[in-house]
């Protein structure tokens, strides 16, 4: 199951051409995904950056059927297409909902909710960049505490949802967190997914250097920080079962972890972030890790997350 | 063998959708067309029909899993109604845009507020626009028929639009009406199973409903219009054929009754239009020259037929259940737009009659014919749009 860089196919569904900011990190994440799952892929994708990266009529760089669809209905669009799918017949086609963070956490989550709760047979990936990037870096849901966005320029007031746990909470098979720095571990977690039956929710941290604020070059390190300050944490909901994976897995120790304003101070959106504020996300991490930890215990038992929700 | 049932026209919407083979139904419950969706329950789960049904959490999800189900090359049918179907507003023009052929009933209801369940042409009416063709039924038997034609017309690869297939909360929706059922081999004689050029295929991978630039956009809308155009010309051929294999036609796009003669010609849509021929007969016996013209299609809006009918009239009383505010009546706003720039126009006069679903009987629309006719004798329509029955 396990796969190396190395191991990984050659092929290229993201094909070239393609007209995604220059670091784009939803762009490594597309090439991933087609890394790990082929061709035989049906991507439904909401208006968002993903609608424009592949470029306009009469071309695009997705090598694989695409259906575009209105901003929030990717799960219910998803669910048609696995629907027809299953009539046909077919069976070896990944339906794959591919969607903003704008799209999952805030106009389209009803529709996911109610793919999530029909059980619908597919991979939903929400790539996060944090905010409305296509519409030039709007506050989303998904936004965290003290970031610059164009809609809220002294940087926003309320903390992002938790959105791998609200999937959590529909009780469905299969949730895992990502991060194109980790490039092997979201490949692993989408072949996983795809050998699920039900409803799978994949969350990938996309790091995006012209909301973010930083320079191209470093979107991969952005997104190392990320995991390695803990303020994105690496783990897997498996049938309930709560799992860190590598190198989350050895962060549950606070002194492991670096300190949060080395992830903050490299990027543009935060700086207006006062030392108040930051010391404010720091104590957020601890208390998220320790509920991980709370969490990683409790699935060495019997009881799944299930159950405790 | 084919079987005539007395039904609502819901149940036999239902058994339309079965009788055309339908391969995915996704739907959300709205009065008054709950009974559609859970007739069509019952026939999945009873395994009477072989269909995926999608029981989806909202309208708008409903419409965007038929999209989804459509683009993947399969047919595909829905129904809505009221606030259920000005919230599929935005993939409406989406379903349409991707050139999708999907069937719906609407069944038409009041839109809030007040709440009001009853029947009012202002939902479809408020959806003219999207792109769709629009079918305003008059009876049961024509729910069941305009379904099965509906499906032949649009995965026509000239038409590829998708159809409303509207019909009046409870005056049709819950009312028992005999109906013929035709024999299923027949049935799938006139509808052979849907064959999509283009779908979600793995082996052509297309990107449908992509980015579109001006330099293209044009292009992709005109053909649209040329699809709304081949339409009108394939309705009433569609019609007759059905005609000849069941035995039952409606019409085409107009369901004209006693208009070869008429000096003044009632212009009606869905129920209205059965009360008219009654009005008809009874104003026939008082020496009154009238004919009544029920418009069954909306959309593509039969215009060169409303010009056909103008040239021998002295006047056309349009009778519209809903109103388009600041304006008048949607039928006889399109009316007059089909007659503009035409010689020798008859007078026009529009009525406003049943909204929320107050009854507009045959007797009604004598006092509107008799109203109009006196004001044909004076050459003046002396109201332009009249509120029938209004408590003032």
């Amino acid at each position: 199951m396990m796969v190396s860089i190395k191991g990984l196919p050659k092929e290229e569904y993201l094909l070239k051409g393609h007209i995604a900011c220059a670091g784009c990190g939803p762009a490594i994440g597309l090439r991933l995904l087609f890394k790990a799952l082929g061709n035989k892929v049906i991507l439904v994708v909401p208006a968002c950056c993903s609608s424009v990266i592949p470029g306009p009529y009469p071309y695009t760089s997705f090598a694989v059927p695409v259906q575009n669809i209105i901003f929030e209905a990717t799960g219910a669009t998803a669910s048609g297409v696995v629907a027809a799918l299953r009539r046909k017949g077919v069976k070896d086609v990944t339906v794959v909902g591919w969607a903003g963070d704008g799209g999952t956490f805030d106009i389209g989550i009803q529709a996911l909710s109610g793919a999530a709760e029909r059980g619908t047979n597919f991979i939903y990936i929400c790539y996060d960049n944090e905010a409305y990037g296509n519409t030039g870096v709007q506050r989303s849901g998904a936004t965290p505490y003290g970031a610059w966005t164009t809609t809220t320029p002294t940087g926003k007031r309320e903390r992002k949802k938790d959105m791998p746990f609200i999937m959590a909470a529909h009780r469905i098979p299969y949730i895992a967190t990502a991060c194109p720095s980790y490039p092997l571990d979201f490949v692993n977690k989408l072949r996983k997914a795809k050998a699920i039956e039900g409803t799978k929710f994949i969350h990938l941290l996309a790091p995006c250097p012209t909301g973010w604020r930083y320079d191209t070059s470093k979107t991969v390190e952005i997104g190392r920080l990320a995991v390695q300050t803990g303020m994105w944490a690496l783990f897997e909901i498996e049938y309930g079962k709560f799992k860190l994976n590598p190198p989350s897995d050895r962060l549950i120790e606070k002194t492991r972890r670096k300190p949060v304003k080395e992830y903050l101070s490299l990027q543009g959106r935060f700086r207006k972030l006062t030392d108040d504020g930051i010391e404010k996300k720091q104590k957020w991490i601890d208390e998220d890790w320790e509920r991980y930890h709370k969490l990683v215990s409790n699935s060495t038992s019997d009881s799944a997350l299930h159950g405790k929700i | 063998m084919a079987q005539t049932v007395i039904d609502t026209a819901n149940h036999i919407a239902a058994y339309a959708a079965k009788a055309a083979r339908v391969q995915v139904i996704a739907a959300y419950p709205i009065t008054p067309q709950t009974s559609i969706v859970e007739r069509i329950a019952e026939l999945v789960e009873n395994g009477e029909l072989d269909a995926e049904y999608v029981r989806v959490e909202s309208e708008h999800s409903a419409m965007s899993a038929c999209i989804g189900a459509a683009a993947a090359g399969v047919r595909t049918f829905t129904a809505t109604a009221s606030h259920g179907l000005v919230l599929m507003h935005e993939p409406l023009h989406w379903a349409s845009g991707s050139r999708l052929p999907i069937v719906m009933p609407v069944v038409n209801r009041t839109l809030g507020p007040g709440w009001n369940i009853w029947a009012d042409y202002t939902d479809s009416m408020s959806q003219r626009d999207t792109g769709w063709l629009q079918f305003y039924c008059a009876d049961n038997q024509e729910v069941f028929d305009t379904i099965i034609q509906a499906y032949k017309l649009c995965e026509d690869e000239r038409v590829l639009l998708p159809v409303m297939i509207c019909l009046e909360a409870f005056i049709l929706s819950h009312t028992y009406m005999p109906v013929r059922i035709p024999d299923q081999d027949k049935i799938d004689d006139f509808l052979p199973p849907y064959k999509p050029k283009w779908f979600l295929d793995i082996d052509n991978p297309l990107s449908h409903a992509n980015i579109v630039s001006p330099e293209w956009y044009m292009e992709f809308r005109y053909m649209m219009q040329e699809a709304m155009e081949n339409a009108k010309q394939l309705i009433p051929k569609i019609d007759k054929e059905y005609g000849k294999y069941f035995g039952f036609e409606h019409g085409g796009l107009i369901d004209k009754y006693k208009c070869e003669d008429a000096d003044l010609i009632l212009l009606t849509m869905g129920t209205i239009g059965s009360e008219s021929k009654i009005a008809v007969d009874n104003l026939r016996k008082e020496g009154l020259n009238v004919g009544s013209a029920r418009v069954r299609v909306f959309r593509p809006f039969p215009k060169e037929e409303i010009r056909k009918l103008a040239e021998n009239t002295q006047m056309f009383t349009t009778i519209d259940r809903g109103i388009s505010f600041g304006m008048e009546g949607f039928l006889a706003e399109e009316t007059k737009a089909s007659l503009c720039n035409q010689e020798d126009q008859p007078l026009i006069a529009g009525f406003i009659a049943g909204l929320g679903g107050r009854d507009v009987t045959f007797k009604n629309i004598e006092k509107i014919a008799k109203k109009s006719a006196e004001w044909m004798r004076r050459g003046r329509v002396e109201k332009e749009t009249v509120w029938v029955d209004l408590r003032e």
